[in-house]
């Protein structure tokens, strides 16, 4: 471990506030909105019939006119928003958790999000399971499981506050009740599975992996909605955080409160997965993965807000991409996986300090 | 990182100083053989209770004097070899746990998340998926070698360039993990027979084996609690950070290398004999340091023996709870531990580690 003087950064001042400017992780989160830009022309452009880029440009800048629009709109943008909102949630919740719990290992994941988001829906598919199809289907189906998926994951999250609170909210106590309210569900879901049968327990087992297929544009909408009203105040809260790690009383003395500094960016955080979640299913993966990758990438000692959630969305639309291209048979949760996966462990090994 | 502690009846804030509180918390060794006589009761209690209840003087009397009576059936082919496996896997995953969360000094970390779990899961899914194997001792070796292999590969790309770091390894280890359970998903998604065989082993359940998988994973649990044994006494000290700990005469390299082989062999077996049963590795030693204090001479100990108790109760439970259907271990331990750990966390004051 090295430790070494840190050059004085050029701050920034407007008013009352001031900030300090981090030249690389400034550089970095302008380069992954622009590569997010680009992957969701791309994503909107290949498909089953493939679209000249000006047009889906075109498209997405207002211009109605041309099947090519009407594909592009109508067919395609539903999907490729939920993956790139979905990317952005998670991402943002990740790094906010990991923040919180100055934990690496924490999110959204380990405290029960999506536990019980996965109750939720598997709960749904197996209690009104067709009786001979053996899955849930019709048109309530698809907006059904979203809605339970969510209400499980909003149980998850009051039972989280209800058991956390003592006095007042920690962030580090909520994060192991989190785990103790994830466990029992998971084991819910894991009885659900093992008591259903077997062709219920493979079309829960579908939801579980994280699929795209089917999104319409009111889950769009929806997961808009709620992203445009949280991600400011989880932004917001960020600010309050940084002073938090500073130590209960030093945060103190500079007007914070870092129980409920920490309390409201864990209810954003929450919402953030959960939503996510119920549109797409339980990808745990690309919250858990993403901010240590843009911690990586933009070299700060916390993760980034800002990057982390465009590496999500990247991630998530590289995901979709690929499963729409090649992997035509796998979910998207798994692809994230698949993708996310060996780049962070080439990551780890590239980062990794020599020994001194 | 945060820990729990065990509060003071009187139960003052943190900030303020507490005079009885000054003292720390630390083990002894009455609590251990309080602890070791919970694990013979709830052993025999293991024997005496499930579908045909067998009264505690009965059971004693059949264990050391088999006669042919259906109590003796009963207790010798199916009770005996579940019970000590369970005991066994408990400890096993108690230890393991304290060695990972004191190795990577980090309260969040899971013996399985080293990959050893998912590795093993993915190489059963394999072994179903191509092999179409079906018996617990053939999924048994599947699982050890999937938990090696994975195991070696983290513990190799954590220390590409020289030493392992203790944030390193872990997330390596959840990388790997998430890449093999990517791999088992896609294939259960796929193929519908795979999943049939899968979700009942995944879960975790100790029915329907007998004492050809104890033997089969003793030897390496038994290893595992060696190393186990030689490595704590360091832990304490690598807690203050390698260099310290080289000062003070201990070699981190080695003492890493050997607390990892032992949470493979440890967790590898526990996998291999029950599947994948999670939690119990990342609670028992919270439990411990409630009891204890955060010295990990006692937590390691301690943590063993209350992941056998644990196992054991969810499995007793889980043979009541339902009627005659039987829930398996790993489903009942985190549906009553969960919520168990909850109030435990929320009594709890914590401390910074």
């Amino acid at each position: 471990m090295s430790v070494t003087t840190e050059r004085l950064r050029p701050a920034v001042r407007v008013g009352p506030t001031s900030w300090r400017l981090h030249p690389r992780a400034v550089l970095c989160s302008v380069v992954a909105a622009v590569l997010v830009a680009v992957l969701l022309v791309v994503d909107l452009a290949y498909g089953d019939l493939k679209i000249p880029f000006v047009d889906v440009v075109r498209a997405l800048l207002g211009d109605s006119s041309g099947v090519n629009a009407f594909i592009v709109r109508d067919v395609r943008l539903p999907e490729a928003a939920v993956a790139l909102l979905a990317g952005l949630a998670l991402g943002l919740s990740g790094a906010l958790i990991q923040t919180i719990a100055r934990n690496p290992l924490a999110s959204p994941d380990v405290i029960g999000v999506n536990a019980g988001a996965a109750a939720g829906a598997v709960g749904y598919i197996v209690l009104f399971a067709a009786a001979d199809t053996g899955a849930p289907s019709g048109i309530s189906a698809d907006l059904a499981i979203p809605a339970a998926a969510f209400a499980g994951a909003l149980i998850a999250t009051a039972l989280l506050y209800a058991a956390g609170w003592r006095r007042g909210l920690d962030g580090r106590r909520l994060v192991l009740v989190g785990i103790g309210i994830a466990a029992a569900l998971t084991a819910c879901t894991s009885w659900l599975l093992v008591a259903a049968r077997l062709q219920t327990a493979a079309s829960a087992q579908v939801w579980l992996s994280g699929s795209l297929n089917g999104v319409t544009s009111s889950n769009a909408l929806w997961l808009l909605g709620v992203f445009v009203i949280v991600a400011p105040v989880a932004l917001w809260q960020g600010s309050s955080l940084n002073i938090v790690e500073l130590g209960d009383d030093t945060a103190h003395a500079l007007g914070v409160r870092p129980g409920r500094a920490q309390a409201v960016a864990l209810l954003c955080a929450v919402l953030l997965a959960a939503v996510a979640v119920s549109a797409v299913g339980p990808i745990g993966f690309v919250a858990f993965v993403c901010p240590q990758i843009a911690r990586r990438l933009a070299g700060t000692s916390r993760p980034p807000l800002l990057t982390s959630a465009l590496a999500g969305a990247g991630l998530v639309l590289v995901a979709d991409v690929i499963t729409r291209l090649w992997l035509t048979g796998l979910a998207v949760g798994v692809v994230t996986s698949l993708v996310g996966a060996p780049y962070f462990i080439y990551l780890l090994i590239r980062t990794q300090k020599d020994p001194s | 990182m945060t820990i729990l502690e065990k509060t003071e009846p009187s139960d003052l804030p943190a900030a303020q100083a507490n005079p009885r509180g000054a003292k720390a918390r630390t083990g002894s060794w009455r609590i251990v053989l309080v602890l070791l006589v919970a694990v013979l009761v709830c052993g025999i209690l293991s024997l005496m209770i499930g579908n045909v209840g067998i009264t505690p003087t009965k059971t004693l009397q059949v264990l050391f004097s088999p006669d042919t009576s259906q109590a003796s059936a009963i207790i010798h082919n199916l009770r005996l070899p579940r019970t000590v496996l369970l005991l066994l896997v408990g400890l096993a995953l108690g230890f393991s746990g304290a060695l990972m969360q004191g190795q990577s000094r980090n309260p969040l970390a899971d013996p399985g998340l080293l990959g050893v779990s998912e590795g093993a899961s993915l190489a059963v899914v394999l072994a179903i998926f191509w092999l179409h194997i079906s018996s617990p001792v053939a999924y048994g070796w599947f699982a050890l070698l999937g938990a090696g292999l994975t195991a070696w590969l983290v513990f190799t790309i954590s220390a590409v360039r020289g030493g392992a770091s203790p944030l390193t390894l872990v997330l390596a280890g959840a990388a790997v993990s998430a890449l093999a359970s990517a791999i088992i998903t896609s294939i259960i998604t796929s193929n519908v027979s795979t999943l049939d065989q899968y979700r009942f082993w995944v879960v975790g359940s100790a029915s329907g084996r007998g004492m050809d998988v104890f033997w089969q994973v003793l030897p390496f649990i038994g290893i595992g609690i060696v190393l186990t044994a030689i490595c704590t006494p360091a832990i304490n000290l690598l807690q203050l950070g390698d260099d310290a700990a080289r000062a003070l005469g201990v070699r981190p390299g080695l003492h890493k290398f050997l607390g990892v082989s032992a949470v493979m062999l440890l967790t590898g077996g526990a996998v291999a004999a029950c599947g994948p049963i999670g939690f119990l590795g990342l609670v028992a030693p919270h439990v411990a340091r409630f009891c204890c204090g955060p010295d990990y001479r006692w937590v390691v100990p301690y943590s063993g023996l209350i992941g056998a108790i644990v196992l054991t109760l969810a499995d007793i439970l889980g043979r009541v709870m339902a009627g005659g259907a039987e829930v398996q271990v790993g489903i009942v331990m985190a549906l009553v531990g969960g919520p168990a750990f909850v109030i435990l966390v929320r009594r709890a004051r914590l401390i910074q580690l």
